[in-house]
């Protein structure tokens, strides 16, 4: 449409990121209200096949791709809000501060079968201190397996984090985790 | 064996074969986010004729705003490429970066991004 154009040339966008370990639900928490089919962008990165001060490093195999899977909501007619899975590797730390930067807030996700693989995750989150994140518990199978609490405590999450739980296949459990998350990144603003 | 991990290795993505099409640019002094979007300004069909391919690509596709991250999709080439190309478009005007939805995640912005869920 025509009309559109100019209004186009208006959009703003925003982004969430999804993060957590490997298999912990990402791509399927962002698929579960992702408009689009959930995209994967690409990143090269240099592997650490060779000690750095190694000469023949230019010469050998020397990158790797990683992905980053992506989804999207229209907000309303002029905001795009975009939700960005963190890769899955722990190791490339430096993707995770190109997705962060700018964001409005971010996700945990965690996988009680498995917390020690979260603990990077909510460790970079607390150490940034700029983000407002939330953690929350994927369950697998539509059951919780163990008190939050004894989760949070796992976990050693401040009290401040809020921790919830969602089925990430589910579109109202991941919406409500999305309302739960802007609604504690409102808390955190200061009041004037 | 030693294992070295990607934290401690090079980061120079200049060395990567991809980052010829970028004349051995990277986009490390103009970062811009993968949520980014860019739309061409004033589409010229002309214009693609004196481009590099990679380029005219960029120009051709954000004739409806997208994303870096959509760019790098829908081209098939590596973020830092996409990020290198938009800048480069940008600075001679044919290509519009636009602003973040908020420098800040501000009240008013977060309050929307509700809404919108609320509606969903």
């Amino acid at each position: 449409m025509a009309s559109t154009i100019s209004d186009a040339s208006l959009a703003l966008s925003a982004k969430i990121v999804i993060a957590g370990a490997f298999g912990v639900g990402k791509t399927t928490f962002v698929a579960a209200i992702s408009e689009i089919p959930v995209a994967s962008t690409e990143a090269l990165m240099p592997v650490a096949a060779a000690p750095a001060d190694d000469v023949s490093f230019a010469r050998g195999k020397t990158t790797t791709t990683v992905a980053m899977d992506f989804g999207r909501i229209a907000v309303d007619d002029g905001l795009t809000l975009y939700l960005f899975g963190t890769p899955g590797q722990d190791r490339f730390w430096f993707l995770w501060d190109d997705l962060a930067r700018g964001a409005l807030a971010a996700i945990v996700l965690v996988d009680t079968r498995n917390l020690a693989a979260s603990w990077p995750a909510i460790a970079y989150f607390e150490r940034r201190g700029d983000i407002p994140f939330t953690v929350v518990v994927n369950l697998f199978d539509g059951q919780l397996t163990h008190e939050l609490a004894e989760v949070r405590d796992a976990l050693d999450l401040s009290p401040g984090i809020p921790l919830t739980t969602a089925d990430a296949r589910d579109r109202r459990d991941v919406r409500e985790a999305l309302r739960a998350l802007i609604r504690h990144a409102l808390n955190l603003l200061p009041s004037h | 064996m030693t294992r070295t991990y990607a934290l401690h290795a090079p980061r120079r993505p200049s060395r990567v074969r991809p980052y010829g099409i970028t004349r051995g640019r990277t986009a490390a002094d103009r970062f811009l986010g993968v949520e980014r979007l860019i739309s061409t300004v004033e589409f010229d069909p002309q214009r693609v004729l004196g481009m590099l391919p990679e380029t005219a690509a960029v120009y051709e596709a954000c004739r409806y705003p997208r994303t870096i991250a959509e760019l790098a999709t829908g081209l098939a080439l590596p973020l830092g490429v996409i990020r290198v190309l938009v800048g480069d478009l940008a600075a001679v005007g044919r290509v519009r970066i636009h602003p973040p939805a908020a420098d800040i995640p501000d009240r008013h912005l977060l309050e929307r991004v509700l809404r919108g869920l609320d509606n969903l």
